[in-house]
Parts: structure tokens; C-alpha cells; sequence
């Protein structure tokens, strides 16, 4: 029994949070969330020299050969940046689809996919295929009103379908999922952590009073529990297959509740300011509500674990 | 990372887990029944699970904290009665290990393994509460002894305790952190007297202790005379180090017991099995988030700050969970299962015991996020 992180996986965070810190500083995501494209196509082939595109694609197809605890660890910095791009679309929903070439040309920043769940596609309009239950789709479609607008949902124009060797694997994007809430509500926590400290009323910082400083204990702990049932629900993916449903089903329901109160508390530690369009705490908000309603919400993965126990 | 035993886990799993089958006795539930429970505590010594991380001199199997964490786990699951040595095994041995005296720590550590001599824990007053510096019960300085005088209150197990880890004034003039001493008090000595208090659920788990000119020998006092607030803190990071764990197989039992209840009345309101979804979920969390706290306390040896969010979840979620088992069932909830209306009412001190969930929450916030300090 081992839950900790090599040094390996450790070093790979820290160089994930610094290139994410120099690269999508808070500003540049709002400014590419509420641009016409959505995001830069420009960082694609950034990612995929980082090596982040083919994370869990086989070393001999161009990838990194790395398990899915990797693929969560970006995934969770990714989250805790918003970066706004077609990654978790294209890596934790449509790769498990998809045959050796196609992974091959993932990994090479050479192809983009999504996935269509539940009737929708996330960043339709940012890829080239998605795969769907009847098989591979191109990306054509409507892109809708999204309140998430760094991550966009489109519905597929009907037409026909290719078949994959794959399909799409849910206890995947539930961890996946999960991981990227963990990051959400961590950035969340931090922002009203900054505020509280600095901010002052009545002659002190915030902080010191209780009914600031409590709630955010509460989501330091949420957080916690969330971070253990994500890297729980990613491990699982890759060594207890038959695992990784409940883990996942679990690990979805409770990072994106998490997620979803810690943006809710930070924006009322803030106070006036979290209420903005200015301030970045709503583009936080919004991710986590859209990780909390996409696949089901949360009481949706509830009644999936109760069969799961009871039936 | 990884999530499966090791092969020497896995071997001492399977070991446990047919020790227990095979010894567990019959009829003993929870620890009212005192005389059983020291010769179970016994026979847990004897085989080895009694102090099984600490030093195999002093009684100990000197084993790595992951074996501790699945012995609890086994145990839970086993639904095996706990240690009669409670505070002893998870306070008054770490502590005696960190600042005793050699001689202090033969004479005290084998005894807590074996359940020779229980202890209990005197700390809060009726004016020393969650501000523990307020203590104000004296212990004089005369000759070779220090003569105490005073009163601690929510002693739990004091009415069977030989022994008593008692934090108390030295200096007469000192205020607050400074001036306090910490003694090892024999609770047979003259002038102590144990008085019950029954709590809300109608049982008396816990005691007021008074001290009439109690004579403790001054070779009783662990580390040095006015080092009390410092001792006290390491009793205190002990009782909320490696507490989760026990804590969490206590709520797997409950988790158990609520499946096997909503299966019994054939529960199929969406509405109570999503809440019931959500404790085992919880629970998952919690185990796994004891499971990452131990990787660092294998680590670093020393439990950190975030050991209090274990402690915060599980008495909330335990109060949750309680009352979602009334709920199940239904308008017969006033004469249900006593042993679930008994957890219920019993659930309200777990926010209060062992730190509140308020001081808990201060503690996080200070210590954890950084904080500027509340008071």
C-alpha cells in the first residue's frame, strides 16, 4: 500500500503548474474565453512537444508510455489553469477509441478529437472527429451557447459514421473528470485564501474571522478527500480495471460537488469583487458546473454506486 | 502509487484476519463489560497486536505503521471490540515514548500494551475547555512530591483508570502556556475521587475527577517541571495522528451496518439511496485520504496539521450517517434498533470530543491554509 506520488510524477506536476503559470496566466484565459475561437490553436503543438498529447500513448506510437495517474496529474494543473483547448476531449474521452494510427497521430499534435456523450460534443468546433456510439463522426455541427465558454458543447449534424476499434470508457473521463475538479477547487481555495489574507475590514484581515476562515477549512478538506478519490479513481483506470467504474462513478460525483461549493465559497469570501465579470473566480465557477452536469450530475453517479451496493 | 498490499501486507492481512475469526469472543460488545474486555485487550497483547509500531523493547512488535492501518481496517471489518487502552495506547505511550525517562518508559509502556493499567486523560476543566492554557488545577511543589488540587471533567474510561496523564499548574503565579507541569498520577492514591457523568444518551462513558491533596512523586512528572503545554501538545498530535485510522474502520463498521439495514427493509426511495451512496462514498474518501496521510507519516514520522481534517470529516459524516439510519426506518425511528438510536444521540459528542469541529476548523485554517490567526 502506497499512496504517494514518485518523484517522477512530482516533477512532472511542477513542470505542468510552471509552463501553465507562464503560458495561461488567469488574464490570457479570459481573454481567450471570451474570444470567437475559444482558445489559441497555437498551444497544440505545444502540448504535444511537451509531450502531454500522447501521455498514455505506447512509446512505439510516438507517446510517453505513461499510466493514467500521469494522464491525472496534467489533467489536475490543466483543471487548476483552465486551460482552454480540446485536451481532456481529445485524451480522456476519445483516445481509449481509437486504433494504434490514430493514437499515433494524437500523440504527434497531429489530430483532434472529441467524444459525443449524452447526445453532446465537447469543443465540437476545435476538432476533427468525434467518436460517437455508432462509430467515428466528423466534426461537424452546432456549437452551442455554453456558459463554460472555455469549453464549448456542439451537437453533431447527422451523417455518416466510421467505425472504431474502440469505444468511449467512462470510468476514464469519470477520473479524468475528477482530476480537473481537484485542480478547479484547489485554484478556487487559493484565490479566496489570497483574499482573505489581504483584504481588510473593520482593521483586520478578513481571515481572522471565523465565518470566513471556516468554510474554507471546509474546502481544504473536501478538496482533500476529492484529490484521494480522483488519484484513486486514476490508478484504478490502469490497475484494478474492474475497479474503475465505482472508483470513477465515486471520484466524479464527489470532486465535482467539491469543486462546485469551493467556487461558491470563494466567490462569497470575496465578496462584492467575486461577483464581477472582472474578477477570474466566475471562469472557475463555471468550469466546475460543467464538469459537474456533463456525463450526469452528481446524483446520477450516486444512484450508479447505490446499484452498484445494493442491487 | 500503489493501492494493492505489498506481499508482506498482503501476508500479514490474511494473518489477522484469521486470527481474529478464530478469537474473537462471543457477546462482547463495545467495552461495557470490563472484566472481559482486559482479558480480550489481554489476548490481543499476547498475540502481538497490542502497540504494533512501537519499540520492541518496550512490548512493541516494532512494526511499520501500514500494518497498524490494516490491523484497525481487519478489525473493523471483523467488527472485533477495541483495546481497552485506549488512551493509554494512543496517548500516554506516544507521549511517555517522546519525553519519558528511560525508567519511565519500562515501567509504564508493557503495562498499556497488556491492559494491566488503563489510563485516562485529564486535560479539559469545567474553565479549560477548548482554551486549554486555562487550566487551573495546582500541583505544588513539596519536598519530593507535587500535592494536587483540582478538577478535570470528560475523563472517559477514568472510573476503571490506574493511571492518569494530568496537566496541571506548577507555578502559582504563571498564567496561560507557561507555569504547567505534566504528571503521570497513580488514580489509587488518596484523595481522588471519580464521579460519572451521564451524557444525553443516557450512558456515563465519561467523568468528572477530583483532586484533594493528591500526592504525586515528583518522579512521576514526565520531562521538566513548566515543560506541560509542550508534553500536552505531543499527547494531543498523537490523538489526532493516527486516530483517523481507527476512526475510519469504526465508520466502516457503520457503513456495513447501514447496507445490511437498507437491505433488510428493501430501501428503494432514490432519495435515501443516494444519501446512502454518499456515506460509502465518504468513506472511501476518508480511507483513502488516511491512506495518503500514512504515506507521509512513514515518511516524515511525525503526524502533520492535515491529520485534523480526518478527525473533522469523520465526526460529521458519522452524525450524517446516524441519522440517515433512523431515517430508514421511517415513522418507527423512536423504537427502532437501540443500537442505532444510541449511535445517533452518541454521534452529537463526536463534534465536541477530541478537539471541536470549531477548533479543528481553526486549526486547518492557521495551520494549513496559512491564515491569519483568529485570536
Amino acid at each position: 500500500m502506497d499512496f504517494s506520488f514518485t518523484p517522477e510524477q512530482e516533477q512532472l506536476r511542477r513542470e505542468a503548474r510552471d509552463y501553465l503559470a507562464d503560458r495561461y496566466r488567469v488574464e490570457r484565459v479570459a481573454e481567450l474565453a471570451d474570444s470567437a475561437e475559444g482558445w489559441d490553436p497555437a498551444s497544440w503543438p505545444e502540448l504535444a512537444e511537451l509531450g502531454w498529447l500522447g501521455v498514455t500513448v505506447a512509446e512505439e506510437r510516438g507517446g510517453a508510455g505513461l499510466g493514467f495517474v500521469e494522464q491525472a496529474i496534467l489533467l489536475e494543473e490543466l483543471g487548476r489553469a483552465l486551460y482552454p483547448g480540446p485536451y481532456l476531449s481529445t485524451v480522456a474521452l476519445a483516445l481509449p477509441a481509437l486504433g494504434p494510427d490514430e493514437q499515433a497521430a494524437v500523440a504527434a499534435g497531429g489530430a483532434r478529437w472529441s467524444a459525443e456523450v449524452d447526445g453532446l460534443v465537447p469543443d465540437l468546433a476545435l476538432v476533427e472527429q468525434v467518436v460517437t456510439d455508432g462509430g467515428a463522426a466528423p466534426a461537424e455541427g452546432e456549437t452551442l451557447d455554453t456558459t463554460d465558454t472555455t469549453r464549448r458543447l456542439g451537437r453533431l449534424a447527422p451523417g455518416p459514421r466510421t467505425p472504431l476499434p474502440g469505444a468511449l470508457d467512462r470510468a476514464r473521463a469519470g477520473a479524468a473528470l475528477a482530476a480537473e475538479a481537484v485542480g478547479v477547487a484547489r485554484r478556487a481555495l487559493e484565490l479566496a485564501v489570497e483574499h482573505a489574507t489581504a483584504r481588510e475590514q473593520f482593521g483586520r484581515p478578513i481571515g481572522v474571522y471565523q465565518a470566513i476562515s471556516h468554510p474554507l477549512a471546509t474546502s481544504y478538506a473536501e478538496t482533500e478527500l476529492a484529490r484521494s478519490l480522483a488519484y484513486c479513481a486514476a490508478w484504478s483506470v490502469d490497475d484494478d480495471p474492474d475497479g474503475a467504474p465505482l472508483a470513477a462513478a465515486a471520484a466524479k460525483a464527489f470532486a465535482a460537488e467539491a469543486a462546485v461549493a469551493a467556487c461558491e465559497r470563494a466567490i462569497q469570501v470575496h465578496g462584492g469583487i467575486g461577483f464581477t465579470w472582472e474578477h477570474p473566480l466566475h471562469r472557475y465557477y463555471k468550469r466546475a458546473q460543467w464538469i459537474e452536469a456533463f456525463g450526469g450530475f452528481p446524483s446520477v453517479q450516486r444512484a450508479e454506486v447505490a446499484a452498484a451496493l445494493l442491487g | 502509487m500503489n493501492l494493492r498490499d505489498t506481499p508482506d501486507e498482503a501476508r500479514f492481512r490474511a494473518e489477522v484476519r484469521a486470527w481474529l475469526g478464530a478469537n474473537i469472543p462471543a457477546g462482547l460488545r463495545g467495552r461495557e463489560d470490563v472484566g472481559l474486555a482486559r482479558a480480550w485487550s489481554r489476548k490481543l497483547h499476547d498475540a502481538g497486536y497490542a502497540g504494533l509500531t512501537w519499540p520492541k523493547e518496550y512490548g512493541g512488535a516494532g512494526a511499520p505503521l501500514s500494518h497498524y492501518a490494516i490491523f484497525l481496517e481487519e478489525a473493523a471489518v471483523a467488527e472485533a471490540p477495541s483495546h481497552l487502552g485506549v488512551i493509554g495506547l494512543g496517548m500516554a505511550g506516544p507521549t511517555i515514548v517522546a519525553h519519558g525517562t528511560e525508567e519511565q518508559k519500562r515501567r509504564y509502556l508493557r503495562r498499556i500494551l497488556s491492559a494491566e493499567e488503563i489510563w485516562c486523560q485529564g486535560f479539559s476543566e469545567p474553565g479549560a475547555g477548548s482554551d486549554l492554557a486555562g487550566v487551573r488545577t495546582r500541583a505544588d511543589r513539596r519536598g519530593d512530591a507535587y500535592v494536587v488540587n483540582g478538577q478535570k471533567v470528560w475523563s472517559s474510561f477514568a472510573h476503571i483508570a490506574d493511571r492518569c496523564l494530568l496537566l496541571a499548574r506548577s507555578d502559582p503565579g504563571s498564567e496561560r502556556h507557561a507555569g504547567l507541569t505534566y504528571l503521570l498520577v497513580d488514580m489509587h492514591s488518596p484523595g481522588i475521587e471519580v464521579r460519572p457523568l451521564r451524557q444525553l444518551t443516557g450512558t456515563a462513558e465519561f467523568n468528572e475527577i477530583f483532586f484533594t491533596d493528591v500526592e504525586v512523586p515528583a518522579e512521576n512528572r514526565l520531562d521538566e517541571e513548566g515543560r506541560g503545554w509542550t508534553v500536552a501538545m505531543t499527547t494531543l498530535l498523537h490523538e489526532r495522528g493516527t486516530l483517523g485510522f481507527a476512526l475510519a474502520g469504526r465508520l466502516e463498521v457503520e457503513v456495513r451496518r447501514l447496507l445490511a439495514l437498507a437491505r433488510e427493509r428493501r430501501i428503494d426511495d432514490p432519495r435515501l439511496l443516494d444519501r446512502i451512496a454518499r456515506e460509502w462514498i465518504e468513506l472511501q474518501a476518508l480511507k483513502l485520504t488516511n491512506y495518503r496521510s500514512l504515506a507521509r507519516l512513514m515518511e516524515t514520522g511525525v503526524p502533520g496539521p492535515e491529520g485534523s481534517v480526518s478527525k473533522l470529516w469523520w465526526s460529521e459524516q458519522n452524525q450524517r450517517l446516524t441519522k440517515l439510519a433512523l431515517e430508514l426506518f421511517g415513522p418507527e425511528a423512536q423504537v427502532a434498533d437501540d443500537s442505532w438510536r444510541h449511535a445517533q444521540l452518541r454521534s452529537r459528542g463526536n463534534t465536541i470530543e477530541a478537539g471541536t469541529s470549531e477548533i479543528l476548523r481553526n486549526i486547518v485554517a492557521e495551520r494549513v491554509l496559512g491564515l491569519p490567526r483568529s485570536r
